[in-house]
């Protein structure tokens, strides 16, 4: 069944405009239980009350405030409307950078993008991302919201990712080095080799949420009335090495004897 | 048994053991990802931060806490209740570690996968089985993948080296991702050369090395923060804010990650002068400060510090 674009734009990289149209790449597979008061099983509802007082303030009456250390400075609601970014259609390309450049922490909720009328801008600039090897850096505005993004191929496709922004990302070289002394050669040759042992092909499908999956087959079995029997999970205990490279060989000896026995 | 660095398991988010073929390296996590700049507090007209309560719909009274359940609603007005003891039931198997059974070329983690990111590091006094992981698979590349249990949650991690300290990304599991097809895209066509041409020249004219972070500014907290600074200069609206304790409602900070690390760490190295230890701890929390957004009080000494 295709899925319904949640918005629509106009990428624009200088002179080049392309319409396109944006589906969420994430199907949401939580589950998702409501809360209940558990004499009556009602859902129950969510209110904001002043913990002084007790009394209900109605959501229109709600207002926001910033807190600054001890302060809370309050923002009417036509203050914050008046900061709300520009509406616009545009996807503005401000960069384009190295695939490589942009790090696994910055990635947020990937999007895929549609052709929007012209089919054939689309697939050009997805031809022309994918050969010259680049992530386009874009700022949008989508539902009152600055977004700033990742602009990438996917196979003949195009995705537009979602990115932290600047102060939502703490980079590694902020943090104190780890002091300690640095391997040595025998030690960097055998674990060089051992993860050449455990050499392998990223393979997604491999992997699946059984604890959601387990949890689910369990409500379906209640669903119908079946009574469940459930055990208590049990603790795993680890061993601790002794010498760093005793270990390394010990453990290249273990994967080729798992490889042979294969 | 190595000598636990204690300020490490202690203050981690989660804390367990990394396992390397028969090498064993306990490690804490900590996030490396913060919520967003500026969020704002729910308050009444009068400035009083508001409490969420739920209430019975039926007889519109405050629910206590230990009146709630978890139902799964399986027709109208109908749930399934599962309590905390069921599901903890169904939990994997409640191990600590991260079994580090595959490597793989970096690139082929699709960022598609990436959901969240956390530092592991390393929580013994000894940290030479650690160094040697990162610097072996920051030299050739490569990313381990594992599942994990957190917090009853069963997490696929792709784990990356980067400036010596490991990273896991949590990632999405692969059913929770969309196919093309499945969104129904329009299969592609002929390209038209000369239009990828055109458009290839004008991304050339933008190319850049690197990514510098300046790109990614959150303009829409700036402009929140310059209004908050002109009116509490102003006087415009401030009000008392209650005792933070009351209010704190956030678990790890960034800035409980540095001074850990930063504790933990120096104690390894050898004694310094008094000034000059000194100034490694200012110079750090201003490190700490300019990237801190998830604690206010931290946030707003760096504000006034470059203002």
């Amino acid at each position: 069944m295709a899925a319904r674009a949640i918005w629509k734009g106009t990428i624009r990289i200088g002179s080049v405009k392309v319409p396109v149209k944006l589906y969420s790449a994430v199907e949401d597979r939580g589950i998702h239980f409501r809360l209940l008061h558990a004499p009556d099983k009602q859902p129950v509802v969510q209110r904001m009350v002043n913990p002084e007082s007790g009394t209900v303030v109605e959501s229109k009456e709600v207002r926001k405030a910033y807190r600054d250390e001890d302060v809370l400075v309050m923002l009417e609601p036509e203050e914050l409307e008046s900061l709300e970014p520009e509406p616009s259609r545009d996807i503005e390309i401000t960069r384009f950078v190295p695939s490589d450049a942009v790090g696994p922490q910055w990635y947020e909720r990937p999007y895929y993008l549609g052709p929007d009328d012209s089919t054939s801008q689309y697939f050009a600039l997805a031809e022309a991302l994918k050969s010259e090897e680049r992530h386009g850096i874009a700022r949008w505005v989508m539902r009152k919201k600055e977004y700033v993004g990742a602009l990438v191929p996917a196979g003949d496709y195009l995705m537009l990712m979602t990115l932290r922004h600047a102060e939502e990302v703490v980079p590694a070289s902020a943090l104190p080095e780890i002091p300690g002394r640095e391997p040595d050669a025998k030690e960097r040759k055998l674990a060089e080799q051992l993860i050449a042992a455990l050499e392998d092909e990223f393979d997604p499908a491999a992997y699946q949420d059984e604890y959601r999956e387990r949890v689910m087959e369990y409500i379906e079995a209640r669903a119908k009335g079946k009574v469940v029997k459930l055990k208590k999970p049990r603790a795993k205990r680890t061993k601790e090495p002794e010498s760093l490279a005793g270990v390394l060989e010990a453990s290249l000896k273990q994967r080729a004897k798992e490889q042979k026995s294969a | 048994m190595p000598e636990q660095n204690n300020e490490i398991a202690n203050r981690a988010f989660w804390s367990g053991t990394i396992t390397f073929g028969l090498v064993s390296i306990p490690v804490g996590l900590f996030p490396a990802n913060r919520g967003h700049r500026v969020s704002l507090r729910m308050v009444d007209d009068t400035g009083t931060p508001l409490s969420r309560l739920y209430f019975c719909p039926k007889d519109e009274q405050p629910i206590p806490r230990d009146e709630i359940v978890r139902g799964y609603p399986i027709e109208k007005d109908k749930f399934v209740v599962v309590d905390d003891e069921e599901l903890e039931a169904l939990e994997p198997r409640k191990t600590r570690d991260i079994d580090l059974r595959r490597f793989v070329p970096q690139e082929q983690v699709d960022p598609i996968y990436f959901e969240r990111s956390y530092f592991l590091m390393p929580a013994t006094e000894s940290t030479k089985a650690y160094k040697l992981l990162a610097a072996t698979m920051q030299d050739l590349k490569r990313a381990g993948i594992a599942t994990f249990v957190m917090r009853g949650k069963e997490y696929l991690v792709a784990i990356f080296a980067e400036n010596g300290v490991l990273r896991a990304e949590t990632l999405r599991f692969h059913d929770e991702i969309r196919a093309p097809s499945d969104i129904g895209l329009p299969e592609p066509g002929e390209v038209d050369e000369k239009a990828a041409k055109r458009i290839a020249a004008e991304i050339r004219k933008l190319n850049e090395s690197r990514l510098s972070t300046a790109e990614l500014k959150d303009r829409s907290a700036e402009r929140i923060l310059s209004l908050v600074k002109k009116k509490e200069k102003k006087g415009e609206d401030v009000y008392e804010a209650p005792a933070e304790a009351e209010e704190e409602e956030e678990e790890t900070s960034v800035i409980d990650l540095m001074e850990v690390l930063r504790r933990s760490l120096e104690q390894k190295k050898p004694k310094r002068t008094a000034a000059k230890r000194s100034a490694t701890k200012r110079s750090v929390r201003k490190t700490a400060g300019k990237t801190s957004a998830r604690k206010k009080t931290t946030r707003r000494k760096s504000a006034r510090k470059s203002a």
